[in-house]
């Protein structure tokens, strides 16, 4: 396709997406005024109904939090697809590395980075954590906490040498929390079918609105996502930073 | 839509196109962790703080993160390849 074709093609597919965006944004409602019940119905439930301060995580733990388990367990399988296909190759790899008697090194870190990585370790893990745990109260919760906690073992990944970290690094911890995670929040949704009415009933007391245990299971399943997606997200990076490694030839 | 909310729409435009243009993959993945924070300052000015809070952990962590590793076990292997060639 010549240069001028694809120009104009490009700028004739970009001409109609724009032209249907405008459309679509037009026929939006009025900023603050939703169509139907539903935007003001569920802040009022979680407050009164849920002592829930944080209308979202209430929403995606509580009225929607069937949907948060399907999230929760894709989220799980895809960790665990990662980590099986990726680790079959890495037993071949580190195999025909012993027999060529090589050790495996990371690359150089900056002295920089490494001192940066670990001044933020601990204040991003208690960030991590604060978001997790406040999930019911204020913006934030178990994803958000999960990918920060995350992030916080990157940096130490960072701080120190990606060798010195695969010694000590917990992987088999990872793994169990991973399914912990999954198992919990499975475990609360059948909870619901046991002692309430339903799969996902909010059986537990709603306590105070505003203390850090209110909202009935919204807290737990807060808690519960946030082991779990930390657990994955650490294990795909894991995983990931293996790859790079059993490349590396220095 | 106050002012706020206009000046962060633009800011986003800009990071969007900045992110399209820039074609080297390593700077566009920087530069595309800085639209999707600037993606989250909008959620933000528009009312969203947990859409934001997602937003953040999702674009300046998680994507660049992925990529990044991706894009330098491409490279580690480029390099052998090349080594395998010469040798």
């Amino acid at each position: 396709m010549s240069r001028r074709a694809r120009l104009g093609l490009g700028l004739g597919s970009l001409a109609a997406l724009g032209a249907l965006l405008a459309w679509a944004v037009l026929g939006l409602p009025d900023f603050g005024h939703p169509r139907g019940p539903y935007a003001d119905l569920a802040p009022r439930i979680m407050l009164e109904e849920r002592h829930v301060t944080n209308t979202v995580t209430g929403v995606t733990f509580d009225l929607r939090g069937f949907d948060t388990l399907g999230e929760e367990l894709i989220l799980f399988v895809a960790a665990l697809g990662a980590a099986v296909l990726l680790r079959a190759q890495r037993t071949e790899r580190r195999a025909e590395r012993a027999a060529e008697g090589e050790e495996r090194r990371g690359p150089a870190t900056a002295d920089a980075l490494r001192a940066l990585g670990a001044v933020l370790v601990g204040p991003v893990l208690l960030l991590g954590i604060y978001v997790v745990v406040h999930g019911a109260l204020t913006p934030g919760g178990g994803f958000q906490g999960g990918v920060i906690l995350a992030g916080a073992l990157l940096l130490v990944y960072a701080a120190g040498q990606a060798v010195a970290v695969e010694r000590v690094r917990p992987v088999s911890l990872v793994e169990i929390a991973d399914s912990v995670g999954a198992a919990a929040y499975t475990l609360v949704a059948v909870a619901g079918l046991v002692f309430g009415v339903a799969a996902m009933d909010n059986v537990l007391g709603f306590g105070t609105q505003g203390s850090l245990l209110s909202g009935g299971i919204v807290p737990v399943l807060s808690i519960a996502v946030g082991v779990e997606v930390t657990a994955a997200i650490t294990l795909i990076l894991t995983e990931l930073v293996d790859q790079m490694l059993i490349g590396g030839r220095r | 839509m106050n002012a706020l909310q206009a000046v962060c729409l633009l800011v986003v435009a800009a990071a969007g196109t900045g992110t399209v243009l820039t074609r080297d993959p390593l700077r566009q993945t920087l530069a595309a962790a800085v639209f999707g924070l600037a993606l989250a300052v909008l959620f933000l000015a528009f009312g969203a703080p947990d859409v934001a809070l997602s937003q953040i952990v999702v674009a300046g962590v998680a994507v660049p993160v992925m990529v990044l590793l991706a894009l330098a076990k491409i490279r580690i292997d480029a390099d052998e390849r090349e080594e395998g060639e010469e040798g």
